[in-house]
């Protein structure tokens, strides 16, 4: 294997249309061991991103000490990206790993034992229900944790204290994803297959920076590209990515421009008559409110909304028409902007209008963040509730009363779920009480980072945080339970293209850390959550009882696990749901009969309105759906809320870099992956580099109307007119040691920063899409200063998206 | 013929509504979704006003007498405080909106009675947004009403 930091997708196995993807095992082990040395390899897939790659784990004396791909793995043939390889084992092996539970005592996180920790909990817990009731509680939890741990936080929720107010960071990276599939299908429910790849003849990357994001799948792309019968690509970004580079159309829109260059490709589509009226009358509702909707966006209209070329539009609106076989995936740069849910829609809008849909080469990937991201999704830790039930269907919510055995009224389904930044809000106003964080740290993560600061350090509120590092959020909290990582828990989870794995434990957890499950089982239990016969509510033994108790939620329902288990799940590869005794080996591909979930008595969502999420409601839902047929959701474009003005005049965007994941808790950790990219940096076109005073590698401030960054810039490829910071970057390990930003164990402190200011968060804005409700975090107006020389160039990674300008040169 | 009062009627209150969503939405900054959407449903009984324009044009708004009947409904000129203030000041935009609905309603069987196309064109218009206005308030006023009446303090 070639060193995997600077050779990131690793050598070519070209392979054609139609052709099987050749295996190739990418392996890592601690220096100085050989395969011989280890005592025994454990089943898993990797978490480092939404990919879901399968994997084993090395282990020697009690101890992780390597990973290899699994070739006969359907999701990566035995690949592993750069951070499976360099920081999945070394970011959880570092001596900064909590080992034993803290409590805050005078202002100050010391070590406790379990007992005290959880006691103190359950005190506030229980006081805070007889004095406030259930809606004083929230719950926040991650993309990362298995399934089991998702369906069990979701039942002591739902059916034990009875909120409304759960949620996940899935908000911030997939909640897009599910909206727009239930707004377009009726339920949720990736319709592609990875293998999609292997067939099709073009590619259509939305806001997708594959070659970053899920780095084995483009391995996956690029050995269709270097192989004979290549895919066309087309690319819509306003970065020149490795994905752009790559393309024969590169569209690279203005941040917050996406709708109205959807528009325009779907004006085309109907002008050109590239569009199957058959399938349209067969299987689609509403196609004439989508044709009145996108008439007035020509492709001169779009070029001069979205900066491109009104040639390229047509282009690529061609390439759409004509191909036979599309393969479209989207991500970050279409959920996080303006009009996500809007955008997304006309993405499934595309593939409805042209059929193309349900069978190889053929498909839609709304792509997820994170690797456990859907199984958030499916188990109503995120506020759906479970199976993908429609919480304004009073059936549903009895289905789930009968299967926990508890009163229908405990489950919260008067109102939509509470999206994450209202959750914040209440804890803001001080109705929410108690706040529970598992696995994720929103005091990087969430925007406009001083008021989340805020928030988490308030008097008012009782913070628990669970995680396996000290993040910048655990500072602040007044309990810290440690956790199991990746590894060290068995559990299942789903990756974007519906593939279940499972992921066994390897080895012990260090110290008194515990899996996340078994705090949640340890919380049910002392808070002795009951059903209506008296019997424990959450009695699992452990998350094989767990992932059984959710087949039988799931049965029936589009992410039926009922043909899956764990004997089932051990070697070979990861199977894709739905999977049943009628269909034992799993499904491939949804929607093959152009059939969709949208049956009031079967959908998961009555829809709502695009522009500003007004619910549609049983009666209206009722009255005019065409039960199985998809429909055609539009909404006209208008300028996103925020800008760039004569105080603000550039726009700003964050997103990810390669070598890290989310908020650096483990990729931060690994020598490899952070030597990397070691510290945050702006991206700033020639032009704008150049009007700004600024050379490579000078330290600038970049304000926005909420707050500031200092870092290096780099200058690169991105469009005129628009700055790009990395998201990873916090504060725990920055220069002054790690006590300014993010908080300090003290709690308190000020509420700004002490400098040097690094998370990108700062700066964006408090704002979500009227839908989804995931927050806007690609679009902002900024303005940047020169303040003083750096000493060299900027540490960006040269390698990616983030090399210095090239003048147009490849 | 007095559908030129209700027309007058009609342009008055889209003029009272607008203004009523501008001033929740500013007062209500630390609510994200209330201060972006109120802006936006705000911008459409500024379109109601554009599309009415050729219509007052033919009838004409003002007619002798029209005051003593006009039934006008106030607007909502400062938000509320404390923490029922954010469901009350939406409630008051809903009893608003609810007033314009019935209006279009009425001039929209008037315009039919004229058979008026023109004017039955922008009542289709209007009274879908005015129902679409009416689904957010509810939305978001089912929203916040079991925090705000349980939990809040």
């Amino acid at each position: 294997m070639t060193d995997r930091i600077s050779d990131i997708w690793g050598e070519r196995t070209a392979y054609g249309a139609g052709q099987a993807w050749p295996e190739r095992v990418d392996q890592v082990l601690a220096e100085g061991l050989a395969a011989d040395d280890v005592d025994r390899w454990v089943q898993s897939a990797c978490v480092l991103c939404s990919n879901g790659c399968g994997c084993s784990i090395a282990v020697k004396d009690g101890r992780m000490v390597g990973i290899r791909g699994r070739k006969e793995d359907r999701v990566n043939h035995g690949r592993l990206g750069p951070k499976g390889l360099y920081g999945s084992w070394q970011g959880e092996a570092h001596k900064d790993r909590l080992t034993r539970p803290l409590i805050r005592v005078d202002g100050q996180l010391v070590e406790t034992d379990w007992d005290t920790a959880m006691g103190r909990i359950v005190d506030r817990s229980r006081e805070l229900l007889a004095s406030k009731g259930p809606l004083s509680h929230g719950f926040y939890t991650s993309g990362q944790l298995f399934l089991e741990e998702y369906y069990a936080l979701g039942i002591l929720g739902k059916a034990g204290i009875g909120t409304p107010h759960m949620d996940g960071n899935t908000r911030l990276c997939t909640a897009t994803a599910a909206a727009a599939l239930k707004e377009s299908f009726g339920a949720d429910g990736q319709p592609g297959s990875y293998t999609d790849i292997d067939e099709c003849s073009a590619i259509f990357l939305y806001g997708h920076n594959m070659a970053e994001t899920q780095t084995v799948l483009w391995s996956r792309v690029l050995d269709r590209l270097d192989g004979p019968n290549p895919p066309r690509l087309v690319c819509v970004d306003p970065r020149d990515t490795e994905v752009a580079r790559r393309a024969e159309v590169h569209l690279p829109v203005h941040p917050g421009t996406n709708l109205a260059l959807m528009n325009g490709l779907i004006r085309e589509l109907f002008t050109h008559g590239w569009i199957d009226e058959d399938y349209i009358a067969r299987h689609t509702a509403n196609v004439e409110q989508l044709r009145s909707v996108v008439d007035p966006w020509t492709p001169e209209r779009v070029a001069e909304t979205c900066g491109v070329e009104a040639a390229d539009v047509r282009r690529a609106a061609e390439i759409f028409g004509t191909e036979n076989k599309i393969l479209s995936t989207v991500l970050q740069g279409f959920y996080q902007s303006a009009h996500a849910t809007a955008s997304a829609c006309q993405v499934n809008n595309l593939h409805l209008l042209r059929g193309m849909l349900g069978s190889p080469g053929r498909g839609i990937l709304q792509m997820n963040g994170q690797p456990t991201a859907q199984n958030n999704r499916e188990c109503g830790a995120d506020g759906d509730l479970p199976a993908f039930r429609n919480w304004e269907n009073p059936e549903h919510v009895q289905d789930l009363a009968r299967l926990w055995n508890v009163d229908p009224a405990i489950i919260p389904h008067w109102a939509p779920p509470t999206h994450a930044l209202q959750i914040f809000r209440y804890a803001e106003q001080g109705s929410i009480g108690l706040l529970w964080i598992s696995a994720t740290n929103p005091a990087v993560s969430m925007p406009q980072l001083s008021r989340i600061r805020d928030i988490l350090r308030q008097d008012s509120l009782f913070l628990v945080v669970q995680d396996i590092y000290l993040s910048e959020t655990a500072q602040c909290a007044d309990v810290v339970l440690p956790c199991a990582a990746w590894g060290e828990k068995t559990g299942t989870f789903t990756n974007a293209d519906r593939t279940v794995h499972l992921s066994e434990k390897a080895v012990d957890p260090p110290g008194e850390a515990r899996s996340d499950l078994d705090v949640f089982l340890d919380y049910a239990r002392r808070m002795d959550f009951r059903d209506k016969d008296g019997r424990p509510l959450l009695a699992w033994k452990g998350p094989e009882d767990g992932f059984e108790a959710w087949k039988e939620c799931s049965r029936g329902r589009p992410c039926d696990y009922t043909g899956l288990s764990y004997a089932k799940l051990r070697g070979g590869s990861g199977i894709q749901w739905p999977c049943t005794d009628e269909r034992p080996d799993g499904t491939e591909r949804l929607y093959t009969d152009g059939e969709f979930p949208t049956d009031p008595h079967y959908c998961e969502s009555y829809g709502h309105d695009l522009l500003t999420g007004a619910t549609t409601g049983e009666t209206v839902y009722k009255a005019t759906v065409q039960p199985g047929k998809a429909w055609f959701k539009a909404l006209d474009y208008s300028p996103p809320h925020e800008e760039p003005d004569a105080d603000y005049p550039l726009r700003y965007t964050t997103g990810r870099t390669v070598y890290h994941f989310h908020t650096r808790t483990k990729t931060g950790r690994s020598r490899r992956l952070n030597d990397a990219a070691p510290e945050p940096w702006i991206e700033m076109s020639v032009e704008d580099a150049a009007r700004a005073g600024c050379r490579e590698g000078d330290i600038v401030r970049v304000t926005s109307r909420r707050g500031r960054l200092e870092v290096p810039v780099r200058v690169g490829d991105i469009r005129p007119g628009t700055v790009f910071a990395p998201f990873h970057y916090g504060y725990w390990d920055a220069p002054d040691g790690g006590t300014a930003g993010g908080g300090s164990t003290s709690g308190g402190g000020a509420a700004s920063p002490a400098r040097p200011v690094r998370a990108a968060n700062e700066l964006t804005i408090t704002e979500w899409d009227p839908v989804s409700k995931q927050p806007v975090f690609k679009n902002a107006a900024v303005r940047v200063e020169r303040l003083r020389a750096g000493d060299g160039p900027s540490k960006a990674p040269a390698t990616t998206a983030s090399r210095p300008a090239t003048g147009g040169q490849p | 013929m007095k559908l030129p009062v209700y027309i007058g009627l009609l342009d008055e209150a889209e003029a009272t509504l607008a203004a009523s969503f501008r001033v929740v939405a500013e007062g209500h900054g630390d609510e994200p979704d209330v201060h972006f959407i109120l802006q936006t449903l705000a911008r459409m009984c500024d379109a109601h006003r554009e599309a009415l324009k050729p219509v007052i044009d033919r009838y004409g708004e003002d007619v002798e007498g029209e005051e003593e009947h006009r039934l006008t409904a106030n607007g909502v000129t400062e938000v509320r405080s404390g923490p029922l203030a954010l469901m009350l000041d939406l409630q008051d935009l809903y009893v608003l909106v609810h007033h314009i609905d019935v209006t279009w309603m009425m001039v929209g069987q008037a315009a039919q009675g004229d058979r008026d196309k023109e004017l039955q064109r922008v009542v289709k218009q209007c009274e879908g947004d005015s129902e679409l206005q009416i689904r957010w308030l509810k939305t978001r006023m089912k929203q916040a009403a079991p925090q705000a009446l349980l939990v809040a303090e």
